[in-house]
């Protein structure tokens, strides 16, 4: 990373409190990010990836300023996005946006894909109903829409075509950064590969950055210079995707790899030993992935594992990283 | 497994179903035609709207009324399609259950995990009260459950997606069926669920000899756990054949574009994802011809004339392509690429 970083994120740390289930005890929490570090340079990509329960979607929240952290920072070309006052902050919002999972829920199914598409832009800035139109209009034209789809509604687009109009939305304020939460896993296989040349070649085109929330590794693995593996809240392993997935370091992204199937001839079962799930409000001393991993040891439940770099540009959170990357790799086609 | 031509437990033949949709009457099935023989497994691969679950519904007999079913489902040589409703209801959950892909609206909110797991043992096995509770708790935890005997009273809520998902399993095993059908069972899950799910589906489809139909829109789910199956486009099979085969040599352009259009692990920043043109077409206005010819590279003008035939491609493997020559010449150099 060189220069100014466009987004910097430092020690983020983000618990919701559970309801209170003793008139004597404190009420528990849920520790959804515990203390993640993260820079994206100006027109790269940033992947982050995990299960469910692992704090992606709680980073993106973050990262869009939509909710207040805990504690820690999230710097968008240098300003704190915490520290600004509501107004600045509303015009700030101009050079990040955000693009939703489900295109059927995240277009308001009364208004014309004009006005949705216009929104973020007649927040931020007062211009006449023909200049709106014209930016509109080129706006669709960059992800492949027509003029005439202006005045339709929702309804009448395909899930692909929807997500492209939740595109167009993002990129009409022409942001610096999009954060994308599961941008395509609601769609199918064939439209999904066009969403994600779309957002390939939007990315050439303007030099944006994306942070891309995914469970899909192959997707994260397409679109990124750089992944972030989250497990309850931390990242665990950080580094180009080549390196994470040809020599991953953390047992943990093994277990994201191998979990994948595989379209091939002669698959057959491949078994995959049982796991179980962590609590996300217990906070414990020793690693967190150590009920689940093959390798953890009596150090492993003691010591919290720092993320420490074990190779160029690639860190992990394992106190047995050499050990993970010296195990034979998982197949990598299919 | 041991018997020797026996009769198939499921035997499908020519099934259409014609439904009703808001563009007016489409054919979301045509010509579909398979059989399953007890043990075996078959997988259904398709986009949405190619057909996959209407066939799975109209095996369940849970299409709505104004659907027009026509050619034959046998379950053990006896007809269900446009069997009536009451004598489905004996059937369902019984002799051919299903494991949907929602498991929160699967599950109904205001009941009691432990009630919902009872419910077909004591409506088809007539269990008491009492001997279907004792059979659910043996139940979830053969699907893995934590704790059953403690946790039955708990409502779906009170679970995460994986372990909704396995009470949804007990529920669809309760009655040991002859057919299992799972539709997208994981495709709500985490990839490491999805693998310990599937996992369990496996063991108990092999524990029970059961026969499962499994419904996915991943190619890597089906290539893994099926012995044959069919891809699915616009209503018709565009493609059959036993799993390995069919990987090994696919046929059908669908079937190659399908294959190709799939993010794959190593494929680096910078390559391009090689896309189907087009989108998937609504099934109220199918071409006559070739339900592909709109979006496939291959298509000529006889294509478009008259709905291919299949066309035998290699042991059990048949292919709805009359250019067949042409795309499996093709696509010898492009999968292994």
């Amino acid at each position: 990373m060189t220069a100014a970083p466009l987004l910097d994120v430092k020690d983020l740390e983000q618990r919701y409190a559970l309801p209170r289930e003793s008139l004597f005890r404190p009420p528990g929490q849920v520790r959804a990010l515990n203390g993640v570090s993260v820079q994206v340079a100006a027109g790269k990509s940033l992947g982050v990836v995990g299960e469910s329960g692992s704090g992606k979607s709680t980073f993106a929240r973050l990262v869009m300023a939509l909710e207040r952290p805990t504690s820690g920072q999230v710097a968008l070309l240098g300003r704190d996005l915490n520290r600004i006052s509501a107004d600045e902050l509303r015009r700030a919002r101009r050079d990040f946006q955000m693009v939703f999972q489900d295109p059927y829920g995240s277009l308001d199914p009364r208004q014309t894909v004009a006005r949705i598409v216009a929104e973020p832009l007649t927040v931020l800035e007062d211009a006449d109903r023909a200049t709106f139109r014209a930016r509109v209009a080129a706006v669709l034209r960059q992800v492949g829409l027509r003029d005439a789809d202006m005045e339709k509604y929702p309804h009448e687009f395909s899930g692909g075509q929807r997500q492209r109009i939740a595109i167009a939305r993002a990129l009409i304020t022409q942001p610096k950064l999009i954060v994308a939460d599961e941008p395509v896993s609601a769609l199918d296989v064939s439209v999904q590969a066009q969403v994600l040349n779309l957002m390939q070649d939007l990315q050439e085109q303007f030099g944006l950055s994306y942070i891309l929330i995914s469970h899909d590794l192959a997707v994260v693995d397409y679109l990124c210079d750089e992944v972030a593996v989250m497990y309850l809240g931390r990242i665990v392993e950080q580094g180009r995707p080549e390196d994470l997935f040809e020599h991953c370091a953390h047992p943990y992204t093994r277990a994201l790899l191998d979990a994948v199937p595989r379209a091939r001839a002669g698959g057959g079962r491949r078994r995959r030993g049982g796991q179980a799930i962590a609590s996300q409000s217990a906070a414990t001393t020793g690693c967190p992935y150590v009920a689940r991993c093959p390798l953890a040891d009596q150090h492993c439940r003691e010591a919290l594992p720092e993320l420490r770099k074990v190779g160029e540009g690639h860190l992990a959170a394992c106190h047995k990283a050499e050990a993970v990357m010296a195990l034979p790799q998982a197949a990598m086609e299919g | 497994m041991g018997e020797q031509r026996v009769m198939p437990l499921i035997e499908v033949e020519n099934l259409g179903v014609r439904l009703n949709t808001s563009r007016g009457p489409a054919q979301a099935v045509r010509g579909v035609s398979f059989a399953l023989k007890r043990g075996e497994t078959l997988g259904l691969v398709g986009e949405s709207g190619c057909g996959k679950s209407v066939t799975a519904m109209s095996l369940m007999g849970l299409l709505p009324d104004s659907a027009v079913v026509s050619g034959s489902i046998k379950l053990d040589g006896n007809e269900l399609a446009r069997l009536p409703d009451a004598d489905y209801c004996r059937l369902r959950g019984n002799r051919i259950s299903m494991i949907f892909q929602e498991p929160m609206t699967a599950l109904n909110p205001m009941h009691t995990i432990g009630h919902q797991v009872a419910e077909p043992l004591r409506r088809h096995k007539k269990h008491s009260a009492a001997q279907a509770r004792k059979e659910a708790i043996a139940l979830l935890d053969r699907v893995g459950l934590p704790d059953p005997a403690r946790r039955v009273d708990a409502y779906p809520h009170q679970f995460s997606g994986g372990q909704r998902q396995r009470i949804t399993i007990a529920m669809a095993l309760a009655c040991e069926p002859d057919l299992l059908i799972a539709d997208e069972p994981t495709t709500a899950l985490d990839v490491t669920i999805q693998g310990q799910i599937l996992d369990l589906i496996a063991d108990l489809v092999e524990e029970r000899g059961m026969s499962m139909i499994l419904i996915s829109h991943d190619l890597g789910v089906i290539a893994e756990n099926v012995q044959r199956m069919m891809v699915m486009y616009g209503g018709t099979v565009v493609e059959s054949g036993p799993t390995d085969e069919v990987f090994r040599r696919m046929g059908h352009p669908y079937t190659q574009g399908l294959f190709r259009a799939r993010p794959k692990l190593g494929a680096r920043k910078g390559t391009r994802l090689k896309t189907i043109s087009g989108t998937v077409p609504e099934l109220a206005d199918l071409a006559a011809g070739c339900t592909f010819s709109d979006r496939c590279p291959l298509v000529i003008d006889q294509c478009r004339a008259a709905l291919p035939p299949m066309v035998d491609v290699g042991p059990g493997h048949v292919v709805r392509c009359i250019r067949t020559d042409v795309s499996m010449a093709e696509n010898v150099g492009a999968l292994s690429a």
